[in-house]
């Protein structure tokens, strides 16, 4: 018989699988006649504050080799630093702009894409301001716990500079793991790395 | 001036009673696994927020499996079943208002997916999909057709258990969380490669559903009870400097 504190641990994690998209994007997969879309496929609901950005990459496993079968959240605040949350007390979020998206990665090349806002800053637990970033959640077939990260904008290297979670980062080697690469005006590529000499940071939080 | 406020603080996910990242015997772990430690800090907002829905989201038969692919007058192959529980958190609060998806395979074991190559025919009746928000208690439903156990290419021989993947919002991006059900009783249980990446006979329990005679519809379906408890959230109070210094 199980303990009685037994029953109030979080349940234990398993892996997605590769059949994710059944539950998740189901359109994606050609299963139409369920749901009116696939939730989280657009951010948008209208036009929207602040810079829209492009945010795309890869998953890659410690072979090299892109996950095929892979699926990206990600969750943000507007371009003010707002949170679309009931929880956000600080001010109210752009109502065109959810802050949540979902995208399964191509089942052909591995590729990911969020068309998004690039977000303003948000405090931390003692107020201090952090630098613009987006959280990444990833799981596939083969992660057993879904994976937490941040992406970090290169072109904000004074707050970055003094951001409370990359100035923890002390091998600044792989501090640079969460930084996108800007490849121009508006489009950002991050490539997230399972394993390796790349790999990327991923949180305890 | 400092002001004092409450605040989220979620408690910290215990990685000895989550699967290990490495669980060789699963073997698409191996080269999907992280190998450094991982980075911890004090959660932020942007941990303890995340996305919520509403109920206009939710179709009436969104988790009505039997019959959400349904053609007109037909229903899905299979034993009938509901399966139901309660969301709630580990300080036994429910979670209303929350998001759970689910998929599976079908009375046979087969996928609706193009990479899913099984042998076993597809139910032109069943697509294996279904969402629901949990209601003010925290209670969630869906009816649906037993899944049946399907070989994988792990091992030489493996075969899933029968099982639903469950997927889970809370309301904070910290507790987002993708799980398995198995069925009570299921033999396969613990032959599987997947099941065994738990390190506890517990952990186990904790995923399995319960075969519940209270809810059973009587000459129509059987039911199985499935508890899904995400990161308690221990509000605490503290003082904050004022934004921005």
């Amino acid at each position: 018989m199980m303990d009685i504190s037994d029953n109030f641990k979080e349940s234990p994690s398993q892996t997605a699988g590769p059949y994710v998209h059944i539950g998740c994007t189901p359109n994606f997969i050609g299963i139409k006649d369920l749901f009116k879309g696939d939730l989280g496929s657009s951010m948008k609901f209208g036009p929207v504050k602040g810079e829209e950005i492009t945010l795309k990459g890869t998953v890659f496993d410690g072979n090299g080799e892109p996950l095929k079968d892979a699926m990206i959240e990600i969750w943000q605040a507007d371009s003010s630093g707002f949170y679309n949350s009931p929880k956000e007390t600080r001010g109210r979020a752009d109502p065109n702009f959810s802050g949540w998206g979902r995208c399964p990665v191509n089942l052909k090349t591995g590729l990911y894409k969020f068309d998004t806002v690039k977000p303003g800053r948000v405090p931390d637990r003692e107020g201090i301001l952090q630098a613009p970033h987006i959280t990444v959640w990833i799981v596939a077939r083969g992660i057993n716990l879904g994976l937490h990260t941040r992406v970090y904008f290169p072109d904000e290297i004074k707050y970055n500079s003094s951001d409370p979670i990359l100035t923890r980062i002390i091998e600044s080697k792989r501090a640079r793991t969460l930084l996108a690469l800007k490849e121009r005006k508006g489009l950002y590529k991050f490539d997230i790395h399972l394993q390796g000499s790349q790999e990327t940071i991923f949180f305890d939080i | 001036m400092k002001v004092q406020s409450k605040t989220d603080s979620y408690l910290r996910r215990n990685r000895s009673w989550h699967p290990k990242a490495l669980s060789p015997s699963y073997k698409s772990s191996i080269y999907r696994s992280p190998q450094s430690k991982l980075l911890s800090f004090p959660a932020t907002q942007s941990e303890e927020t995340g996305p919520v829905f509403g109920h206009d989201l939710i179709g009436k038969l969104d988790n009505n499996l039997i019959h959400n692919s349904a053609k007109q007058g037909q229903s899905a192959i299979g034993s009938r079943i509901i399966v139901f529980g309660r969301l709630i958190d580990e300080y036994n609060r429910p979670i209303p208002n929350s998001l759970i998806e689910i998929w599976q395979a079908n009375s046979g074991g087969r996928y609706r997916h193009m990479n899913e190559t099984y042998l076993a025919a597809l139910d032109p009746n069943f697509s294996g999909c279904g969402r629901t928000l949990t209601d003010e208690n925290g209670n969630y439903e869906f009816s649906t057709i037993m899944p049946g156990p399907y070989p994988w290419p792990n091992g030489p021989n493996d075969w899933r258990p029968a099982h639903i993947h469950f997927s889970i919002f809370g309301d904070a991006f910290s507790q987002r969380l993708i799980t398995q059900m198995y069925f009570e009783g299921d033999p396969l249980i613990q032959k599987c490669p997947i099941v065994s990446t738990l390190k506890s006979k517990i952990a186990v329990e904790r995923l399995t559903g319960f075969l519940n005679m209270t809810k059973t519809v009587p000459m129509d379906s059987l039911a199985y009870k499935f508890d899904i408890v995400i990161r308690g959230n221990q509000q605490i109070f503290f003082e904050n400097k004022p934004e921005g210094s």
